[in-house]
């Protein structure tokens, strides 16, 4: 029979990306929180929440009516990149970066609020910018914050379903992930490969997860 | 010369009050804020850091001018130039002894760091982290990240009060020197007296927000000097009946006293009581130890 790593590919690609974007928009968002004396922060931190708790259908309802060629994004976008921002792998990265923004605000929030006040002080009266600071004082001292956030919103980004299938479609190789696989799969009741998608996928997610609390158990004894 | 003179309204355990400090300080002096907690010393040596502002006031440092609210000058910490030393150390735990130094420095000078380690005595620590080190040796690490960067002006916000008697002693000995070997002009946040009176040229005493008295640290301190007499609090440990008299054990400060009573003055007092030891109209003797 043929396996087709593909959808692998493609949802590793998607992951990777995902997670190095939330990445540069992660940090500043967590730390803007983290430090904010606004009064409407309780509605930031809700906004930030919202995907975790709306059903991925509603997310990609919303998604689809914006990415699409008369939605304001999908009509930004067509006229800067000259194609169509549903159904292809750069509508799935927005996406997925939409849905999975708290899973990588959340841990870097409780990793810069969990940062000993003094040590951030005592840098600024050294001579530090907030800048130097913040690379060489404050991110050190959170790397199991840092860890943990890159890897929950890497695995999000590749278990995903719902979102992907509302505004992905299933192209092969362009938004064909291993999650939408998997479901065509059953649909066409190739039990078999299901199985081995299903299975590759499972174990995976445990292996990510292990190494997360692996890890994390080591920074703590430090 | 510093001059300081600073207004910020604080809220404190006993409602509001208003912080309003003028002082100045010569070039090169030790001097030593006093009082009880609550009374807005931290809060004062933050300003001066830079790391609080004032509501009003202004504040120069050798005719630099690093706050002044008529002119709307504020500058911020990383231009003060102040060595600050916190309670808790405040060391980054990321980095070696070696490396918390060189963090400090503004131009790179390694024989400068290799210098002030081995004048702290800190050498052998210098590739520790400081999470394996101890309460005194990490609080001399943040006295050598301090020094480092030659302040003009260092700040030490109860540095030794998370340490005990015997670190506490050998500590304040290190920060006096460190004091005239770097010319070094010195704000203490303190409220051990002995230590006070044993570090500082000049005591200012905190209450509510206000310095209500100002002076040497003898004058502070020892105003019945003259009257002769030895006083000190301590604690009954024990009283043992001895012939007809008793013996009591009292410890003062971490010394112990053996004082002789007879049973008119035993009525009321009983061991763990705090009592006054006081003897008059003698010449006390004191001998190198």
């Amino acid at each position: 029979m043929k396996f087709d790593l593909q959808p692998f590919l493609l949802t590793f690609e998607l992951a990777a990306l995902t997670t190095a974007l939330l990445y540069l928009i992660g940090l500043p968002v967590a730390y803007f929180l983290a430090h904010t004396k606004t009064r409407i922060k309780p509605v930031w931190e809700a906004v930030i929440s919202l995907p975790l708790i709306l059903p991925p259908s509603v997310l990609g309802f919303y998604f689809l009516l914006a990415f699409s060629k008369t939605g304001f994004l999908g009509a930004f976008w067509e006229r800067m990149f000259g194609h169509q921002l549903a159904f292809s792998f750069d509508g799935l990265v927005l996406g997925s970066m939409i849905f999975s923004l708290p899973f990588m605000v959340h841990p870097l929030l409780s990793g810069f609020s969990g940062i000993d006040r003094g040590i951030v002080e005592a840098s600024y009266t050294l001579g530090k910018s907030r800048l130097e600071t913040l690379r060489r004082v404050i991110l050190p001292n959170m790397k199991g914050a840092l860890l943990t956030g890159g890897v929950l919103a890497f695995a999000h980004t590749v278990g995903e379903f719902g979102v992907v299938l509302m505004i992905g479609g299933s192209i092969p190789g362009k938004t064909k992930v291993a999650s939408i696989a998997i479901y065509d799969l059953v649909e066409s009741l190739n039990y078999y490969e299901a199985h081995v998608y299903a299975g590759i996928l499972f174990t995976f997610s445990f292996a990510i997860l292990i190494t997360v609390y692996l890890i994390n158990k080591r920074i703590d004894v430090q | 010369m510093i001059s300081i003179s600073v207004r910020k309204p604080l809220l404190g355990a006993e409602g509001s009050f208003e912080l309003a400090v003028d002082l100045e300080v010569q070039t090169g002096t030790f001097i030593t804020l006093f009082g009880p907690s609550g009374s807005g010393k931290t809060t004062f040596i933050r300003m001066v850091a830079g790391l609080e502002t004032p509501a009003s006031g202004r504040l120069s440092v050798n005719d630099e001018v690093w706050f002044d609210s008529a002119a709307n000058i504020n500058l911020s910490p990383q231009l003060r130039r102040v060595g600050l030393v916190f309670q808790n150390y405040s060391l980054f735990p990321n980095m070696t002894v070696g490396e918390n130094l060189r963090f400090a420095q503004g131009r790179k000078d390694e024989g400068k760091i290799t210098e002030i380690l081995e004048l702290i005595g800190l050498t052998g620590l210098r590739n520790r982290y400081p999470t394996t080190l101890s309460g005194g040796q990490q609080q001399r690490v943040a006295l050598a990240r301090a020094i480092v960067r030659e302040p003009k002006l260092l700040l030490l916000d109860e540095p030794l009060s998370a340490l005990d008697t015997i670190k506490r002693l050998r500590l304040q000995d290190e920060i006096s020197r460190i004091h005239s070997l770097f010319h070094l002009t010195t704000i203490l946040v303190s409220h051990d007296k002995q230590e006070v009176f044993k570090l500082s040229d000049k005591v200012a005493v905190m209450e509510h927000g206000r310095i209500v008295k100002y002076g040497d640290a003898k004058d502070i301190f020892l105003e019945q000097q003259t009257s002769n007499k030895f006083s000190f609090v301590g604690t009954i440990l024990s009283i043992k009946p001895v012939d007809i008299a008793y013996l009591a054990v009292i410890g003062v400060g971490n010394e112990l006293v053996e004082v002789v009573l007879d049973e008119r003055d035993l009525a009321g007092l009983r061991v763990g009581d705090k009592v006054l030891v006081a003897a008059k109209a003698f010449n006390p003797i004191i001998k190198k130890i």
